[in-house]
């Protein structure tokens, strides 16, 4: 029965109706079984990430603390001193803010952005109980002349936005001068430009490192008798019942300079007693640890791609002429590319994070972002750098991600 | 060293075991010559495969040689031995296209690209996939995944093509179809066919030669129509084709007939095939289309009666299940020719049929 160019089911309503009908049932009952996860995953994930990526753009105190300034300031084009206003209201609010005991907070965000302006509002603000009436800007400037400094103005006013980018600068080395271009930070306090390239040499190369290493042990995987394969994969499933702290600090044992390989070189006689390896808390060691430790995450995808290549392609190439090798690398290998995407983006993303290895075992130069991602968050409590530090991993990890799909569906597309 | 110019592959007391306890492959002696079909039929488990298999180069005899145009490729690896093969799953390269697969061969040749293009488009030709080139293997349906096979196994014009139970993925209609096209595709190129299946409707179809293999041993190899007319032991007799089997022991032995006492009674003549001395146990075997129902008197030394148990129509003829010489399953085909005996079930005639028509086995089953 149609109407209209519309199915009807039986009983007259549109059979598109009459599916949703039934299937409604199905649909909540699945939503009912999801939901405590959903909450979970939101409350305890997606919630912290959110209010991380807001502090980095965030910076509300001078906004907040000296509200009036800051509208005053809005329209100072920056040349000069600012008008007679600014002062008058920047006077009143030390005022204020002295007296509900905020100003240590506004006088600790200032002086984060230029050094002095902590003394300054204090004393400003002290002084200021005795000074009841205007013009303030002489009053001002005559408890201390920074206040006739354009700079100090131009600080206050580049914070009165609630909102900043400073931070993201801040993670790339980068800081806006008094004129508000964007400019190098002074060389001795250069460290996020190196440190992202070496977070990234280091994941490529734990990367590369993987998928070398991984290849062939997931190649005799799939093809060796399932008796024998199944054995080997438990060993390399071992370190994923094994702590992290456990393997990383094992390999700290092996490697340090009295360490188990160390002292194996030396009694052979390969390394003299005074030639001893550095292999650990350098960048050697998070190498190797990471390594070790990430390898499951290359070997399981390729493993599971490469069972589904029969062996008939390789014995079919060879058949038709090819040697050995050139049937793996024109054959075997192109059937294996959605594993290696699978298992070196995973790899990639994974080390790109890391932590808790290269903290242990990194030393100085063996020190990735997440680290200093870490540093912020526990020790200089300087959030706004933590959050744009991580949004900018996280936005490098959304970016592999988008990569690897669109690759992935364009090898979907070719094989399926 | 190959006996005549005529032999292509010869196997030489080839023997193959996997695990050092069994052989798989007993002493093998056999020869293909040039240009023919010889197909290697039996049971899975029976050996055809693992021959193939070292005939490819996939799987080193245990012992013996295998000579190929007179010399020994024991120790040639697979890809210098320009064998083609076609797999049972097909094995085309699921990341190339049809006419990639097909110019593999050819480019791992050195090859230039014009003649490559050439032979392609012409063996494209041979199994009627024109403008199929462009496309990819899963683009295609089983048969025509099935030709591009063949085709690929063709392109480089080899001495010898294996092909590995190539037709087992199809449905039947197709298969029967793809046995003709192959058998066309062989006559026409003369290449030589070694085909390995377990189906004998198959082998028989396509094959000048069929070697029957059980247990490691080739048991028969010859023409289709000896094979299923004279088979030579009751395990062949009974592989290739339908057939009645009686079991007994031999009484007499005269010329070329024997006769033999059934074990629950009754006397029968036979041909003496593979028969011992008097006193030995046999098995007969009989086509089921080898027997007459009601026939005239006097015209077969062979006359039984028995009771019919069920009767099946199948079109061309009637499938008639019956009680003979205490065997419920006697299984005798009426053709559907006009005026043939219409039978009911549960009615008691006369089976009669010539004593040449039963061949008088090896007793093992």
């Amino acid at each position: 029965m149609t109407l209209k160019g519309q199915i009807l089911a039986a009983d007259g309503t549109p059979l598109k109706v009459k599916l949703a009908q039934t299937n409604r049932r199905r649909r909540l009952r699945a939503i009912w079984l999801v939901t405590p996860l959903l909450l979970f995953v939101g409350i305890t994930f997606l919630i912290p990430i959110a209010d991380m990526l807001f502090r980095s753009i965030d910076d509300p105190v001078v906004n907040r603390l000296l509200p009036e300034t800051s509208k005053q300031l809005e329209s100072w084009d920056g040349r000069g001193l600012p008008p007679e206003l600014a002062f008058d209201s920047l006077a009143s609010e030390l005022r204020a803010r002295r007296a509900d005991q905020s100003i240590g907070k506004l006088a600790s965000r200032l002086n984060f952005e230029k050094s002095g302006m902590r003394s300054l509002i204090t004393k400003s603000g002290r002084k200021l109980k005795k000074i009841k009436e205007g013009p303030f800007k002489e009053k001002l400037i005559k408890i201390d002349k920074k206040w006739k400094d354009r700079d100090t103005w131009v600080v206050i006013k580049r914070l009165s936005s609630p909102y900043t980018g400073v931070h993201y600068l801040a993670a790339i080395d980068r800081k806006l001068d008094s004129e508000g271009d964007i400019v190098f930070q002074p060389e001795h306090r250069q460290i996020y430009v190196l440190l992202w390239v070496r977070t990234l040499w280091i994941s490529v190369a734990v990367t590369v490192f993987c998928l070398l290493l991984g290849y062939p042990v997931s190649y005799l995987l799939a093809t060796l008798p399932l008796r024998i394969s199944n054995l080997l994969l438990i060993l390399v499933l071992l370190p994923f019942w094994t702590s992290l702290l456990v393997r990383t600090t094992s390999w700290i044992v092996l490697l340090q300079s009295h360490g188990v390989i160390n002292d194996l070189m030396v009694v052979l006689g390969i390394i003299g007693e005074e030639q001893r390896i550095r292999m650990i808390y350098n960048q050697t060691g998070t190498l190797i640890a990471m390594t070790q430790i990430l390898l499951p995450f290359m070997i399981l995808p390729l493993y599971s791609v490469m069972k589904t290549i029969p062996p008939s392609y390789m014995r079919a190439a060879q058949s038709l002429g090819a040697s050995p090798a050139w049937s793996f690398f024109k054959v075997y290998l192109p059937q294996t590319i959605p594993g290696i995407g699978a298992g070196s983006l995973l790899v990639f993303i994974l080390a790109i994070g890391y932590y808790i290895t290269p903290a242990l075992v990194g030393g100085q130069d063996g020190q990735l972002i997440s680290n200093f991602i870490a540093h912020h968050m526990k020790f200089s409590l300087n959030w706004g750098l933590a959050g744009a530090l991580g949004s900018i991993l996280l936005a490098s990890v959304l970016l592999l991600y988008w990569v690897y799909n669109k690759i992935v569906g364009i090898e979907n597309m070719k094989l399926g | 060293m190959a006996d005549t110019v005529d032999t292509l592959v010869k196997f030489s007391k080839v023997q193959k075991s996997y695990d050092g306890e069994t052989l798989v492959i007993k002493n093998l002696d056999l020869d293909v010559m040039r240009g023919e079909f010889l197909t290697m039929l039996g049971p899975s488990g029976s050996g055809k495969t693992t021959c193939l298999m070292m005939l490819a180069g996939f799987e080193p005899a245990t012992h013996g040689e295998i000579y190929l145009d007179g010399k020994p490729i024991n120790d040639v690896p697979p890809h210098k031995r320009g064998i083609g093969m076609v797999f049972q799953n097909y094995a085309l390269f699921p990341h190339m296209t049809v006419a990639e697969n097909l110019s593999f061969p050819l480019q791992v040749r050195n090859l230039d690209s014009g003649e490559v293009a050439d032979r392609v488009k012409k063996v494209l030709g041979m199994v009627q996939l024109e403008g199929f080139g462009g496309r990819r293997p899963n683009q295609l349906s089983g048969g025509q995944q099935q030709r591009v096979a063949v085709a690929r196994a063709l392109v480089f014009d080899p001495l010898l093509v294996l092909m590995d139970e190539p037709l087992g993925a199809l449905d039947r209609q197709l298969r029967e179809q793809m046995q003709y096209e192959i058998k066309h595709i062989h006559e026409n190129l003369g290449v030589t066919v070694v085909y390995v299946t377990h189906d004998q409707g198959e082998a028989l179809t396509m094959s000048n030669r069929i070697a029957v293999f059980n247990e490691g041993v080739v048991q028969q190899l010859a023409s289709p129509d000896d094979l299923y007319e004279r088979p030579d032991n009751s395990f062949v007799a009974q592989f290739v084709g339908e057939n009645n089997r009686f079991s007994g022991k031999v009484t007499g032995l005269n010329g070329n007939s024997c006769t033999v006492e059934l074990d629950v009674g009754g006397e029968v003549h036979a041909l003496k095939v593979n028969v011992g001395e008097v006193g030995e146990k046999t098995q007969m075997s009989l086509r089921p289309e080898r027997v007459e129902v009601n026939p005239p008197h006097g015209k077969y030394q062979n006359v039984f009666e028995g009771v019919v148990k069920e009767l099946i129509y199948l079109g061309d003829h009637i499938r008639t299940r019956a009680s003979v010489c205490g065997q419920d399953d006697f299984v005798v085909k009426v053709p559907n020719s006009s005026g043939h005996v219409h039978l009911k079930e549960g009615e008691i005639v006369k089976f009669g049929w010539k004593m040449e028509d039963c061949r008088a086995l090896d007793a093992k089953k």
